[in-house]
């Protein structure tokens, strides 16, 4: 996936829309500052997520983190891969690491999600945080 | 530099037929092993244990334990943590016979000193804390938040109340949201403002009459003293809230405020950091709580009491109780410490304590903070977080590395990557108990380090027989034992 055509939240979650499916993942900058990565925890599949909500989480060698649902929807699919293994998530986080897919729900909104320039501009000047 | 040696395990050391030990012979009629134990319940071969000679077994201890860092032996600023010295007078008067020889079944007239001890030390913490009334048993800081808001929730269930959250802000200590899980409450975070203080507008708008209790840590964890509190409490009380003060850093505060001067309702006391209890090992260790008088029936039963004949018991007449948190009364010997450490310093001593802890992290932060910016301005308190940010963009070497190479250093490393809102966090405390000298040292070896090839710090530390373990490999598949190859 092209990180330049991705929606970002403020929490460091990318979305891609494709339809009424939304495909979930962390991006490449939160994984570097969570630096080596032990395990990862994922939602079941017809799970709800709800924006700005925790549906997962992600231990690191630092500390464990939330993953925050960008935006309203059911799990429809979980990279169990990613679920088994992951490294998957360090090495390609834009791709074969991918986390989740969302049937998002009717009338959810991409409101509050950055474009691709406008997270770069976010991370650079705040450090993520 | 001199690169320690990791002396091999006392297996690989093993000769067989060595000793250490010559048994006299039996003094009892010798019977045959099949005729004790039936062969078919023994093992095919003895278990291995190593043999060695009394001299190797001592040698093999001994530079193990030259291997630790600690306070007695090296610099520890280890940020949250209040790694101060503990005075050698508390340890000495907590083994003689009359305290470290007392077993809890003894008779209660039989344990009179250390219950009016104990008694004593519910009503000094209650001082401190300007507030009512104390339970010394938790046995740890973050049982104490368990404890104290499992009786938070027993006083609004009392009342009637149903209420569901605890407010805590994104700086607090992980314990925090893990105990509000616990005791039954829904975790909600308060972001942090650009101070690095509680977010006032994100308080205020998740404030509602569904929450129980704001955790507030004051100084908070970046080593900020958050001047809103007293704003905070009325907000909070208005709704019908509990105000809870984490008190990890009760040592910038001792004696210059009381917590519930502030407006806060309870709180827990860390003795290990505040009080010079011993650290580590993850116990024995306490963590009393003070609340004010309306939560006062909800304390874990029993508390020290004082009878009308003067005499001192356990009482365990509390119908209101949430029960027993901890077994007996929790770890008397860690309490016994704290009180010998507060009885010596007293009051003004105690002042002293945050006015050292204070002046000490502002003179460090001075010294270090144009090579170790401090992201969130002004006066800190008793520790103070930088961010290796700058130096991670510019030259690739991280936190962690500066961690690293600390320890090359002979300086044990401050806490990294905490608070988590801080990229690069250095949290950094140097505690009162540390001289100007140790403090400019330190702060030189900062600076040479910042200064260093970074090839140099991404492959440190360079004098321990483990440089940088595979930590993932180590959380997934630890070997804490050893087996026969």
């Amino acid at each position: 996936m092209d990180p330049r055509s991705l929606h970002y939240s403020p929490t460091h979650e990318w979305v891609s829309l494709d339809g009424e499916i939304a495909t979930i993942g962390v991006s490449q900058f939160a994984v570097e500052q969570l630096t080596d990565l032990i395990t990862i925890e994922l939602p079941r599949v017809g799970a709800r997520v709800t924006a700005g909500k925790s549906f997962g989480e992600v231990e690191s060698v630092k500390a464990v983190s939330d993953l925050y649902a960008p935006i309203d929807g059911e799990v429809v699919e979980v990279n169990t891969a990613v679920a088994n293994d992951v490294s998957l998530l360090a090495a390609d986080p834009f791709g074969k690491g991918w986390l989740v897919k969302l049937k998002v729900a009717p009338g959810a909104a991409m409101a509050g999600l950055l474009d691709h320039a406008a997270y770069e501009k976010k991370i650079a000047e705040d450090g993520g945080h | 530099m001199y690169k320690l040696q990791q002396p091999p395990l006392l297996f690989e050391s093993s000769r067989p037929g060595r000793s250490t030990a010559v048994l006299p012979g039996p003094d009892v009629p010798d019977a045959p092993l099949d005729d004790l134990i039936p062969p078919e319940h023994r093992a095919a071969e003895p278990p291995p244990i190593p043999e060695l000679g009394e001299l190797d077994v001592v040698r093999h201890y001994v530079n193990l334990s030259t291997l630790n860092m600690s306070i007695d032996s090296n610099f520890y600023p280890l940020g949250s943590c209040t790694m101060k010295y503990n005075p050698k007078r508390n340890e000495r008067l907590a083994a003689t016979s009359g305290f470290g020889a007392q077993h809890p079944y003894q008779d209660e007239s039989t344990l009179q000193g250390i219950l009016s001890i104990l008694y004593e030390l519910q009503s000094i913490l209650a001082e401190i804390a300007g507030l009512d009334a104390v339970s010394l048993q938790p046995a740890a800081g973050a049982q104490g938040e368990l404890t104290a808001l499992l009786t938070a929730a027993r006083y609004f269930r009392e009342r009637g109340e149903k209420r569901r959250q605890v407010l805590i802000p994104d700086s607090a200590h992980g314990t925090n949201p893990a105990s509000a899980h616990l005791s039954g409450f829904e975790a909600v975070t308060i972001k942090s403002d650009a101070r690095g203080l509680v977010d006032l507008a994100d308080f205020k708008a998740k404030l509602s009459s569904d929450t129980a209790v704001f955790m507030m840590t004051n100084p908070n964890t970046l080593g900020l003293f958050d001047p809103q509190i007293s704003e905070i409490a009325e907000l909070l009380h208005g709704q019908g809230g509990l105000l809870y003060l984490d008190g990890a850093n009760m040592n910038a505060i001792l004696g210059i405020v009381r917590p519930g001067d502030m407006g806060v309702d309870l709180m827990h006391y860390n003795p290990h950091k505040t009080f010079s209890g011993p650290h580590g090992g993850g116990g024995p260790g306490a963590g009393p709580i003070a609340v004010r008088k309306m939560l006062a029936p909800f304390l874990p039963a029993p508390l020290v009491a004082r009878r009308d004949d003067g005499r001192f018991a356990l009482d365990y007449d509390r119908p209101h109780s949430i029960g027993r948190v901890r077994s007996f009364f929790g770890n008397t010997g860690v309490l016994f410490r704290a009180y010998c450490y507060i009885r010596t310093q007293g009051p003004d001593g105690l002042k002293r304590i945050a006015q050292h802890a204070v002046l000490n992290a502002n003179y460090l932060k001075a010294l270090v903070e144009d090579v170790f910016p401090v992201p969130h301005e002004g006066r800190c308190m008793h520790e103070f977080v930088a961010s290796a940010r700058n130096m991670a963009k510019d030259r690739g070497v991280r936190a962690m590395d500066v961690a690293k190479r600390l320890i090359d250093y002979n300086v044990h490393a401050p806490t990294v990557y905490f608070p988590l809102i801080v990229p690069e966090a250095l949290m950094i405390e140097p505690t009162e108990s540390e001289s100007r000298e140790t403090l400019e040292s330190f702060a030189g070896t900062l600076r040479t380090i910042a200064a260093e090839d970074p090839e140099v710090l991404h492959a440190a530390p360079h004098t321990t027989p483990i440089t940088r373990p595979d930590e993932v490999r180590a959380a997934k598949q630890p070997v804490l034992t050893w087996r026969k190859a």
